[in-house]
Formats: C-alpha cells, sequence, structure tokens
C-alpha cells in the first residue's frame, strides 16, 4: 500500500466513522450496495424515464427563472427582426427572450423540450415491456398503477409546458383542451369556465394557473410517485427473466457496489449528455417561426408534440356524431376523441392485472417474468391493443401524408375508420400464431439468425441444413434434414 | 319486450364468459417451480487486472474536462450559441458517460451475486396487526353513531374544502353574447373597414368587429364573395349576403380552431363547391349553403352573421349570431339547422 493508498483509506475510515457516530447507517449502506440488480437491456428503459426527469428538473427551473406568464399585449423590439413591431402577449416575448437574449437560453429550451419527449418515450416503451413481460402480476400491480398515473400525468404536464408559450402553435393545442373540457357532459362548460377563469382565451389568471400546475403541481406529484415507485421496486427487488439459477424466491445480477452504480451512473450521464448534444444541435420547436397567438388566427399543418397524437388521431379519425335529444346537445363531438378514448385506453390499461387474474385464477406472487412467446393469448392481445391505439395515433398524421405523398385526406380517413377495428383483430391471430410456433421451435429470433440453409457439398449434391444454434443438432455436424426436391436420386 | 328478453340473455352469456375463474393457492412458496436447477449457484467474483482500461478511463476523464472546460469558454466567448454550448456539454457528458461504463465493465470487480427474496406476507404479523388496530376500539360501545357521525363530518369537511374551487371562473351567466348586433361595422386585423367593393370573389378575408376586443373567441369572422349560381341558402336567410357577400364565424365549432383553409373550385366540372376547412380536425363547411358541414368531425354547422352594406359601401352585421359560436357544449344553441 502505497502511502498515498493509506491516507486515503484513513480518510475514509474517519469519514464513514464520522457517519456512523451520527446517523449509524451502517447496516442500510451495506444492505444499499449489496442490492443486486439483475441484469436486462430492457431494465433500463424506467431508468431512462428517471433520468430524463433529472434534466427536464435541472433543466425547467432554469427556464422558470426567465418565464414571465403575463397575458397583456406588448410590443416586440428584441434581436429577432422578422416579429419586430408585432403585437404579442408577455409570456411569448418572455420565451423569445430566452431563445435569443439569454445566454445558453435556447440550448436549455430546446434541451427541456427533447427531455419531456424522451421523458414520455421512455415510460411508453416501459410500460410496454411491463406487460409483454407480465411484470405487473403481483406484487408489482401496486407499482405498476402508481407508474401508470405518472403516465398521465407526464402527458398532461408535457402539454402544459409547451402551451405556457403562447405562440400560435401552443394557443391551438389550449382551443383544442378548452373545447375537450367543454364538451364534457352536462358540467363541461362550467368546468372550463373554472379552469380559464372565464370564455376562452381565458382571464389573466390563466397561464399563471398554468405554470403553477407545470412547474409546482404536476412536477412535484411526479416527484412523489417516483419515491413511491422506487421504494416498492426496492421493497420486492427488481423482476427477473428466468435462467441459470434464477428462481421465483431469489434475485441473481449485479450489485449495487461498484459495479452497477458505475454503469447506472455512466446511463445518467449518457441520458443527459445525449439530450444536451440533441439540444444544441437539433432544433425543436422554433417558436419564433410560429407567431404570436391570436385566437382569429391558426396555422395549417399543425402538429402536437408526439405524446398527444393519439389524442388529435382519435378528434380526426371520429366521424360527426353527436349526442343529441332533438335540439338539445348532450355529448359534443370532441368528448369522443377527447376524453372518452384515453379514459377507455387507461381504464384497460388500469383492469389488465385484475382481469388477469380473474381469468386465470392466478392470485399467486410472481417475481420470474414472462417470456411473451409463453403467453400467446396475453401477448396477442396487448400487441392487437398497442396496434390499435398505435394506428389511431399514425392517424393523426394523416394530412402529412397527403402533404407528402398526396394521397386523398378524406379518402385515408374513410379507410382508417374502418382499418382501425380490422387490423388489431389480424394482429392478435398473427401473434398468437407466431408465439405458438416460436414455443413449438424454441428458436431465439432476436438472438441469433437461425433456420434451414441450403448448402452444395463436397460431392456437388444440394442438401437442406438446419442452422439453427440451439438444436439438438448443432449447426458444424451439418447434418442434412432433407433433399432439395427433384434432386433425389 | 323481446329486446330485453335478448339483452338479458347476452348480459347472462357474457357473465359466464368472464367469471372468475377459482382462485388458486396465493401461498409464495415455489418449490414446485424451482425445478431441477434448485442447487444450481450462479454466484461469482471476478478482480480484474486491465490496466489498459483504467487508461482509457483516465483519457476519457481528461476528454470530458477539456469538453467542460470548452464549455465555460463557449459560453464566455459565444454566450448564446445553442450548437457549440449543447455541443461541449453534451461531449463533456457523453465523455463522462462512456468512463463511467467502461469503469464499471472492465476496471471494477465483476460480481454476479445472489439474493433472496422477502416472503412480503407473513401470516401472523399480519394477524397481529388486524388486532392491534382492534384493540385500539375496545371498550367503544356506540360504534355505529360514531362512524356515522365520522361520515357526516368527513363529507362536510370535503364540501366545504372543495367549495372555494368555484371562485376559479365565473359563472356561465354570459356564455351567449357575443360582440356581433346590428351595425358593427367590419375591419381588418389593423382596424381599416371594410368596403363591400373590397372583396373579391376567390378569396377569403378575416374580419373583427369595429373597436371590439380582438382576442375574444367570437371576434373573428370568414368573409367571402360569391358567384349568385353558388349561393344555396336555407329559405330564412335569403337577405344575408349582399352582393354575394358572406360572413361566418371563424372559430370551428368543432375545437375553436381558426378556421384558415378556402377551396374556391377553378374547373368548373370536377372541383367541389367552394368550401372552409378547418386546419386542426380537418372539418369542411359550404359557405354557399349556410356553412353545412360535408366532412370532418364538427357536429353542427359553421355559424353564419347576417351581414348588410351601409349607403357608404361599408359592410356591417345586419344582427347577431343566431345560434351560439365557438366549441360546442352541453345544450348549446345549435341554429336549425
Amino acid at each position: 500500500m502505497s502511502r498515498l493508498e493509506r491516507k486515503a483509506d484513513q480518510k475514509l475510515r474517519h469519514f464513514v466513522r464520522w457517519n456512523e457516530q451520527r446517523v449509524g447507517a451502517a447496516t442500510g449502506i451495506k444492505m444499499a450496495m449489496r442490492y443486486v440488480f439483475p441484469d436486462h437491456w430492457s431494465f433500463m428503459l424506467g431508468e431512462i424515464a428517471l433520468y430524463s426527469f433529472m434534466v427536464l428538473i435541472g433543466t425547467g427551473i432554469f427556464l422558470a427563472a426567465f418565464y414571465s406568464p403575463g397575458d397583456s399585449q406588448v410590443i416586440y423590439h428584441g434581436p429577432y427582426t422578422l416579429l419586430r413591431g408585432e403585437q404579442m402577449s408577455e409570456a411569448y416575448r418572455s420565451v423569445l427572450d430566452i431563445s435569443f437574449s439569454v445566454s445558453a437560453g435556447l440550448l436549455f429550451r430546446q434541451v427541456h423540450h427533447w427531455a419531456a419527449n424522451l421523458f414520455v418515450a421512455s415510460i411508453v416503451l416501459h410500460l410496454i415491456r411491463i406487460v409483454f413481460t407480465g411484470a405487473y402480476r403481483k406484487p408489482r400491480d401496486l407499482t405498476y398503477y402508481v407508474g401508470l398515473l405518472m403516465l398521465m400525468l407526464a402527458v398532461l404536464e408535457g402539454f402544459a409546458g409547451y402551451s405556457l408559450v403562447d405562440d400560435l402553435l401552443s394557443g391551438m393545442g389550449l382551443a383544442i383542451a378548452y373545447s375537450v373540457a367543454m364538451s364534457v357532459p352536462f358540467i363541461g362548460a362550467q368546468l372550463a369556465y373554472l379552469i380559464w377563469g372565464g370564455p376562452f382565451p381565458g382571464s389573466s389568471s390563466f397561464l399563471p394557473r398554468l405554470e403553477l400546475f407545470h412547474i409546482l403541481i404536476a412536477p412535484m406529484i411526479i416527484a412523489i410517485l417516483i419515491t413511491v415507485h422506487l421504494a416498492l421496486v426496492m421493497r420486492q427487488h427488481h423482476s427477473q427473466f428466468p435462467g441459470p439459477g434464477r428462481r421465483e424466491r431469489n434475485v441473481v445480477g449485479t450489485p449495487m457496489w461498484p459495479a452497477y452504480a458505475l454503469r447506472s451512473i455512466g446511463l445518467l450521464f449518457a441520458v443527459a449528455g445525449i439530450l444536451f448534444l440533441v439540444g444544441g444541435l437539433i432544433q425543436i420547436n422554433p417558436i419564433w417561426e410560429w407567431g404570436p397567438y391570436h385566437p382569429y388566427l391558426s396555422e395549417n399543418g399543425a402538429q402536437p408534440d408526439w405524446y398527444i397524437g393519439w389524442l388529435i388521431g382519435a378528434l380526426r379519425l371520429m366521424p360527426n356524431y353527436e349526442f343529441a335529444i332533438g335540439n338539445h346537445t348532450i355529448i359534443p363531438n370532441p368528448f369522443w376523441g377527447g376524453v372518452l378514448f384515453p379514459m377507455f385506453v387507461f381504464g384497460v390499461l388500469f383492469m389488465w392485472p385484475w382481469a388477469e387474474r380473474r381469468l386465470t385464477g392466478d392470485h399467486r406472487r410472481h417475481d420470474l417474468l414472462d417470456r411473451p412467446r409463453d403467453r400467446p393469448v396475453r401477448t396477442a392481445l396487448a400487441a392487437a391493443f398497442l396496434s390499435w391505439v398505435a394506428l389511431i395515433f399514425f392517424v393523426g398524421a394523416s394530412d402529412r401524408v397527403f402533404y407528402r405523398l398526396q394521397i386523398s385526406y378524406v379518402g385515408q380517413i374513410h379507410f382508417w375508420r374502418i382499418a382501425i377495428w380490422v387490423i388489431p383483430v389480424i394482429v392478435f391471430f398473427l401473434t398468437r400464431g407466431v408465439c405458438r410456433s416460436l414455443q413449438r421451435s424454441g428458436s431465439h429470433p432476436l438472438r441469433a439468425w437461425q433456420g434451414v440453409v441450403l448448402q452444395r457439398g463436397a460431392d456437388g449434391e444440394l442438401r437442406l441444413v438446419d442452422v439453427s444454434p440451439d438444436r439438438d443438432t448443432p449447426p458444424d455436424t451439418e447434418e442434412p434434414v432433407g433433399t432439395v426436391p427433384g434432386q433425389e436420386a | 319486450m323481446n329486446f330485453l328478453a335478448r339483452l338479458v340473455s347476452i348480459l347472462l352469456a357474457l357473465r359466464t364468459v368472464f367469471r372468475a375463474r377459482p382462485r388458486q393457492p396465493e401461498d409464495e412458496d415455489d418449490a414446485a417451480q424451482n425445478g431441477a436447477d434448485a442447487e444450481y449457484d450462479p454466484s461469482e467474483r471476478e478482480v480484474p487486472n486491465n490496466p489498459s482500461a483504467e487508461r482509457l478511463v483516465a483519457l476519457l476523464l481528461i476528454v470530458a474536462a477539456v469538453f467542460g472546460f470548452g464549455f465555460l469558454a463557449v459560453y464566455i466567448i459565444l454566450q448564446t450559441n445553442a450548437q457549440w454550448l449543447g455541443g461541449t456539454m453534451g461531449g463533456m457528458l457523453v465523455a463522462l458517460a462512456v468512463a463511467c461504463i467502461i469503469a464499471g465493465k472492465k476496471v471494477v470487480p465483476q460480481e454476479t451475486h445472489v439474493e433472496s427474496r422477502d416472503r412480503l406476507l407473513k401470516e401472523e404479523e399480519a394477524e397481529q396487526v388486524v388486532e392491534m388496530i382492534e384493540e385500539g376500539g375496545q371498550g367503544v360501545s356506540r360504534r355505529g353513531l360514531l362512524a356515522g357521525a365520522g361520515g357526516v363530518a368527513g363529507a362536510a369537511f370535503v364540501a366545504a374544502a372543495a367549495a372555494p374551487v368555484a371562485s376559479l371562473g365565473p359563472r356561465l351567466g354570459g356564455i351567449h353574447k357575443t360582440q356581433w348586433h346590428r351595425g358593427v361595422r367590419l375591419v381588418d386585423d389593423q382596424g381599416r373597414p371594410y368596403l363591400a367593393s373590397d372583396i373579391e370573389i376567390g378569396s377569403m378575408y378575416t374580419a373583427l368587429p369595429e373597436h371590439g376586443e380582438p382576442e375574444h373567441l367570437d371576434a373573428g369572422l370568414l368573409v367571402v364573395k360569391l358567384p349568385p349560381d353558388k349561393i344555396h341558402l336555407p329559405s330564412p336567410r335569403q337577405s344575408w349576403a349582399p352582393q354575394g357577400i358572406l360572413a361566418y364565424s371563424k372559430i370551428c365549432p368543432h375545437a375553436a380552431c381558426a378556421i384558415s383553409l378556402y377551396r374556391y373550385p377553378t374547373f368548373q366540372p370536377t372541383s367541389g363547391p367552394p368550401a372552409f376547412t378547418c386546419p386542426c380536425h380537418y372539418s369542411t363547411f359550404l359557405p354557399g349553403e349556410g356553412g353545412r358541414l360535408v366532412f370532418g368531425p364538427a357536429g353542427r354547422s359553421l355559424p353564419q352573421l347576417p351581414l348588410m352594406v351601409d349607403s357608404a359601401g361599408y359592410l356591417r352585421a345586419a344582427g347577431g349570431f343566431h345560434e351560439d359560436i365557438g366549441p360546442s357544449w352541453w345544450n348549446v344553441h345549435r341554429g336549425e339547422s
């Protein structure tokens, strides 16, 4: 041991003893350092969500120091010449100033926006992983419900965030949100008046309320839910895929200290680093191009951030049906796509663990994950449901398809109104069939290429050779499984 | 009656299909699932000796430091240049990330460890919790009364706590009112009044009420002029379009976006009639037919405003809207058609 190492060792011992004399946490620290993380790439998705949330908090604090939620109309005199002399709200001017006048302001704004997109995307991918591997089963159903609540809040939080800017695009988004609130039967109009402080575009207290929600209420609730989510994960330990030595009652993997901690901190830096590179180099939401919002203005080809796409798809796809008695509207049209559709999707997701328990009678605790193929019906149902939501999401971009490919928008909508019901049924049977055939063959399409190849042997004869890696026959023995028709002697 | 009977039988059939399977035992033990490898122990610990990886990590940390100082330099010199700021900050973070990951995989001991999971439900302890909670109620005789009174108090508390929510917004009182009534002049977004002679066939104009509040939803109007053979208004509206000039609320009755697309047919035999389209959800309305919806999700027609031309040739409203403008709500005034 060199003199330097001896000194470091002494310092460390001194620090640990100092801490123990005051906190007495050695038992807990030992447990935390030995805490085992099972390895699988898909377990990173939740971590990516957590780390993008951290980036959001950091960049968000910076932005909040400059944002002003005022709705009074001012004249712009800033450095962006194309908008000089233009009348706009104080809120929009403050975001233009963040983008053009504050040092590193544009960088932080763009990183914040990219991080929001990544945050919701990683939650959704995490959710898909959870559903397809059965990770939501007891005892993790509670963890799953907390996660679903976070997803709902994350979508609302993202929408609130880009609505604060009060540019033309976000104003149109708020107009749609107002109409969706109005469409709730019986209470809708009063509900919208309460949220907006009066008829659209709302009183001058609306933007401060939206800011309060975006920078305090929603992040605080998300932070509390993250704490609960992670506490539950730690109490129950991570689930794991089946493998050598892995059982229901144990967990096999890398202990937290030192290897896993380093890798996880590495992931944190990677998420933050990629977000800063993307946020610095790739433009997102160039608000100065949209211009200020006035209710009598709109922009063509408007698209929301991706996680609102499923809702705009549903609003666009819905036929013009309103529930009315005589001349009295009971349920206005935006209710179907804007309220009922997301409620149904989240309702199905919330019911999923309970429904599975009820239909299979399986109330046991599960700590080993399922491979999707081993539960063909669940996997097929989940794939069908996912394809239904995904198709509606893509319908939200039908106008871009028309713009790029000149396929009639009206024709597309008429087609999708039927196809979104037909395709998921096909997906169900296709997925179930694929799962069952994978179960029978025992092959791993994602792990290695496998199958039967045509080979010409030394004697010049063509043979079909099975080269699947995990068959009973190793590929190097090249035992013929058959001959080519027509080559038989 | 026949329908009801059929409905009941369908519901009964559904109930049979979805009836819960009998519960299997909830025991947390999994002896049966352990199978053949119950004895297999995957634990291992490998202490590395990898000086080249250590040098690489040190190099990466220095690269990160260079990027970090680079960020400082860019911040001081270029200030608002997002590309250089993001490139240097991102470069630092990515170098740190690679350093940490290589250190985690190559420099420190690699270990596979087996930890056992806690049994979560411990029957005895759960039973003790139930008993301890129940012991807290020993000697209480009027439980029903207390629970009822507690429920009433709780309801009162929730009602009192929730009531101030009503302060957030006004009552719906003026929801049907708009700024448009007989005599209001139509002006453009610079406040210049429109002359009837300004309006040309084939173009679309945005109009606002003179001396009005342009930021309100009811302010915006779409004004177009159509040749007489393209105007087929319902009979009560025959006088609403002087000189073939028509005005509609600019706000889509579906989701309150401003309508900004106007299709005017250039090739008579094949194109459809003149139409307004909302860019948000593509509801399409016919100005020549009183704003009738021909495509898209809007649940009602586009509200029309009656116009007149005054003696000086200016466009004025000849009255208010006959139905509510903007998005629909419960019991909205839909108009006749």
